[in-house]
């Protein structure tokens, strides 16, 4: 009887299968610990003390949050509170935001919650997408904040004849179909004031969350062809 | 399927089975009219605005296709459970009363999102209307409902497997519907940080459909070659253990690719662009398979010099087959296309995804379910020989060709939004609907229309055979 191979024995790939799987696991469960050591929402002090953090603390939105080249990793990163020309993060330019720029770690924290929440019951990634994962039907909000379109240059300040970014965000998202930008439209989700502001916080929060450099060339092609 | 054939051991099994894929079919044909909506909405965007807006209509149409998965998932088990262990299932009677919970339950949600839709921004909505997290967006009462009902479901198969005889394909299901259900868990919390959410988030999307999903399917291909056709139970077996050795190999670390843009370090780069490219090399082993043993049996069948087909249920056997080849292709090819982390980073979030998504849904998982139906219904009916019928040739030609020729339209969308709006625009609001208003992608747009409603006409004529088999008499009884 001639030899059998191992090749052909159930045996053996059972038990690669096991083996597999289970170093497979480990690896991911390991990498997980790193990640999430890295990922977990950094503090006001992290932002005081010049502390680069991938996810910032809630209070990010008192600084001014721009969207430029790192020369040491070779993409966009948000920077926070001015460049140091380089693509780091200065930590010192602040910014209003609904007319201040001294919202405490609790009070905005509160609000990023009360952002978070409405941005899962009011259903925005059945039709935006968040960080790129969602639906496909609507501008991607990973860097919404950053959109030329709110800005002192773009045109939803003069369509929702408000003088900030912020106010004018919060004015659409209450009434999103009484400023269409095109013929598909935000339907009326019942967003209140204080819940708008919530979500504006939310936005501002997410567009200073380090994402490797996506979405790529975001709000600084002006002229391309049919650009606007 | 009036009549009932079901006697002996595993009837009782194989009835809860049948229960299982008649609410499935339902929610298919429900997942379909839900995106028949969302899709007549990019054509037309003022169909029904503030009444089912997209995101209603795409939550049921993706919610609709978890569940009806999952139920034809649960079905398929509890009907081959008993060929495989030859005892009848422990513990079916918790099984069929679970069944109506699960049932009932559902009923209620969809009810919940069609009516209600949006709520206040508190965790009373998290917990009654719906968590607003894509594919999981099931309120947190149902979460635990359904972690109920999946306990019960993995206690029915762990129990069977251990009192009956325990085959490879058993073990493998054991062990994967032990995971599957466990990474539900993933998907039950909420917090402020939406880098960690949706981290774990993907713990439940990509390790279902990339990897528990998957080696589920390997298990259903090897029990369908040996029922269909009489394959080797060895040699069956050997292939699916190689198939969760590739698939998990692969799979498991593959996750990476859903870590290069959400706040996660940058070594999710190399990781999630390796074992992601890798993931394609199980889906063509899969599909080299079917076609080696379809081959190898009608091969001995003819050296006895017999004329006969070799299957026993030629419309389940072409969806195995389909499922075989459109796994590879839109899981695998689809996927390739843009797994690559210098390719990702223009086609994230466009309809290249959606794209790959319908494909890979279609054709890794639709296809076999729909199979197992009809090994289902030739079970119930009694029939020895299941043949063909008009309705499940057209039937198939016009599902999985609306799928195609869907697929091929989004994808052309897709490369507008990537070049347009993406490379030429930079992503902004502005860049987003330079994109959508080309004509390019208008017209992909109603092509997905149309391919959508050819598909809807299969799903009707699908929906004629099943109900038609008990007195057809095409079939040998």
């Amino acid at each position: 009887m001639a030899k059998r191979s191992v090749w052909s024995d159930n045996r053996f790939w059972q038990r690669s299968a096991a083996w597999i799987t289970g170093f497979a696991s480990v690896l991911l469960i390991w990498l997980t610990f790193d990640t999430m050591a890295q990922i977990t929402i950094g503090t006001d002090e992290d932002l005081k003390n010049g502390v680069t953090k991938r996810v910032p603390s809630p209070t990010v939105i008192n600084y001014k949050i721009t969207y430029e080249m790192s020369t040491k990793r070779g993409h966009e990163v948000p920077i926070i509170g001015g460049n140091d020309g380089q693509g780091m993060s200065l930590f010192q330019e602040k910014e209003m935001f609904f007319g201040r720029d001294d919202w405490s770690e609790e009070e905005a924290t509160e609000l990023l919650h009360l952002g978070k929440l409405g941005s899962q019951v009011k259903n925005c990634m059945n039709c935006h997408t968040l960080l790129g994962n969602g639906a496909y039907y609507a501008p991607d909000l990973t860097k919404a904040w950053l959109d030329p379109q709110w800005g002192p240059n773009g045109s939803m300040q003069a369509m929702t004849g408000k003088n900030t970014k912020e106010e004018a965000m919060a004015e659409f998202l209450q009434n999103p179909s009484k400023y269409p930008t095109h013929a598909r439209m935000m339907p009326n989700l019942g967003i209140t004031a204080e819940e708008a502001k919530g979500l504006v916080a939310f936005l501002k929060h997410m567009s200073s969350i380090d994402t490797n450099g996506f979405p790529r060339n975001f709000g600084k092609i002006e002229g391309a062809v049919h650009g606007k | 399927m009036a009549n009932n054939h079901l006697t002996g051991i595993g009837s009782e099994s194989k009835q809860l089975a049948t229960w299982y894929f008649t609410f499935a079919a339902i929610l298919f044909g429900a997942q379909l009219l839900f995106g028949l909506v969302a899709a007549i909405q990019y054509v037309m965007p003022g169909f029904m605005f503030e009444v089912l807006d997209f995101s209603v209509a795409r939550m049921l149409h993706i919610n609709a296709l978890v569940v009806w998965m999952v139920f034809a998932m649960f079905g398929a088990v509890y009907w081959l459970l008993p060929d495989e262990t030859g005892i009848e299932t422990v513990g079916i009677k918790i099984g069929k009363l679970l069944f109506w919970v699960f049932a009932a339950a559902i009923v209620v949600v969809v009810l919940v999102y069609l009516f209600i839709q949006v709520g206040p921004a508190d965790e009373m909505s998290i917990w009654f209307i719906h968590e607003g997290r894509e594919y999981i967006e099931a309120p947190r009462w149902a979460d635990f409902g359904i972690v109920v009902v999946a306990l019960g479901f993995v206690a029915n198969l762990f129990l069977t497997g251990m009192k009956g005889k325990q085959t490879g394909i058993v073990t493998v299901l054991m062990a994967d519907m032990i995971a599957f259900a466990g990474l539900y868990l993933c998907g039950m919390f909420f917090t402020d940080n939406i880098s960690v959410d949706q981290y774990w988030w993907w713990w439940v999307i990509h390790l279902w459909v990339e990897a528990t999903w998957e080696v589920y399917v390997g298990a259903l291909a090897a029990y369908g070659l040996i029922t269909m056709l009489g394959a080797h139970r060895k040699v069956v077996e050997m292939w699916l253990w190689i198939e969760v050795t590739m698939l998990f190999g692969s799979g498991i670390l593959g996750m990476g690719h859903h870590y290069f843009w959400i706040g996660t370090p940058e070594y999710w780069w190399e990781i999630g662009a390796l074992f992601s490219a890798l993931e394609p090399l199980p889906l063509v082993a899969m599909f080299i398979h079917v076609l080696y043993d379809w081959g190898k049996t009608q091969g001995e069948q003819d050296a006895q010099g017999q004329e006969l087909s070799v299957i026993r249920n030629k419309p389940a056997f072409t969806w195995f087959v389909l499922n075989a080849f459109g796994n590879f292709l839109g899981a695998g090819i689809w996927g390739f296309f843009h797994t690559l982390p210098q390719v990702n980073l223009y086609t994230h979030g466009t309809q290249f995804t959606s794209a790959h998504g319908h494909l890979a849904f279609f054709g890794a998982y639709a296809t076999i379910l729909i199979g197992m139906m009809y090994i289902a219904i030739q079970g119930t009916n009694g029939i020895k020989i299941m043949n063909h019928t008009r309705s499940s040739i057209w039937s198939v030609s016009l599902l999985s060709g609306g799928m195609m020729g869907m697929t091929v339209a989004l994808t052309i969308a897709g490369y507008v939004q990537v070049l347009v709006s993406r490379a030429q625009m930079g992503a902004t609001w502005a860049g987003y609907f330079d994109g959508q208003s080309g004509m390019w992608f208008a017209q992909a747009m109603d092509w997905r229309l149309i391919m959508g409603l050819v598909m809807f006409a299969g799903f009707a004529l699908l929906a004629k055979d099943f109900l038609t088999t008990g007195k057809n008499p095409v079939h040998q009884r």
